[in-house]
């Protein structure tokens, strides 16, 4: 399986992510995820949200969870991008592509993947206030 | 103190809030484990007992169990719940 892992302070470029997509004779589904920092919290209105993380234990803890994709299902590629630092409300936050032979691997893969980085992976948000 | 366990503590985001500081350096007796370092943090950072429920610990860059055995030289890391995404 290939694995690209990127946290970043830049903003994350979708379209040039989407750009660098490869796919094989194999490949039958990509599927993607965009998690999009929200303009309110708890019902307040916020400004942006500001990332912070133990980054050496983060990109540890994300491949272990890649392994575990892979152990699971014939997928072959994963691809996460998380920022860190600042990120505006609107923007990018966390973009993930999983691209497997079949769509159902490929939705199940890309699920398990988010729901495992929000328990495992040291990182944490404080909403900032406009 | 000769035979002591020299354990570098970590606190981040709300835990390091609560501490006041981003970093401590803790002496433990050896055979200490991370239960044994959780209850002199608390007792040495009271504030940080509001995480006792929820926070989780890492030695090196792997969670541990309140049971896990630490090891002079250890870099424990006190983590309260991840938010990623």
């Amino acid at each position: 399986m290939q694995r690209e892992l990127t946290l970043t302070l830049e903003a994350i470029d979708e379209a040039a992510w989407l750009a660098r997509r490869a796919m094989t004779r194999e490949t039958g589904a990509a599927v993607y995820f965009s998690g999009v920092v929200r303009a309110t919290e708890g019902g307040e209105a916020i400004a942006a949200i500001e990332y912070e993380a133990f980054e050496r234990m983060a990109r540890h803890q994300i491949e272990l969870v890649f392994q575990r994709v892979e152990e699971r299902w014939p997928v072959q590629s994963v691809r996460v991008a998380h920022r860190l630092g600042r990120v505006g409300a609107g923007e990018t936050a966390l973009w993930v592509e999983v691209i497997a032979p079949h769509r159902q691997e490929a939705f199940a893969a890309c699920q398990f993947l988010i729901d495992e980085m929000k328990r495992m992976v040291p990182i944490w948000k404080k909403a900032m206030a406009h | 103190m000769v035979g002591t366990m020299q354990i570098r503590v970590y606190f981040f985001s709300r835990g390091r809030d609560l501490a006041g500081c981003a970093e401590a350096v803790e002496s433990m007796p050896p055979g200490s484990c991370v239960e044994d370092l959780l209850e002199q943090l608390f007792r040495r950072f009271p504030n940080l007992a509001e995480l006792r429920t929820s926070l989780r610990v890492a030695v090196g860059l792997d969670y541990r169990h309140g049971d896990w055995l630490l090891r002079d030289g250890d870099e424990v890391s006190i983590l309260p719940p991840t938010q990623g995404g």
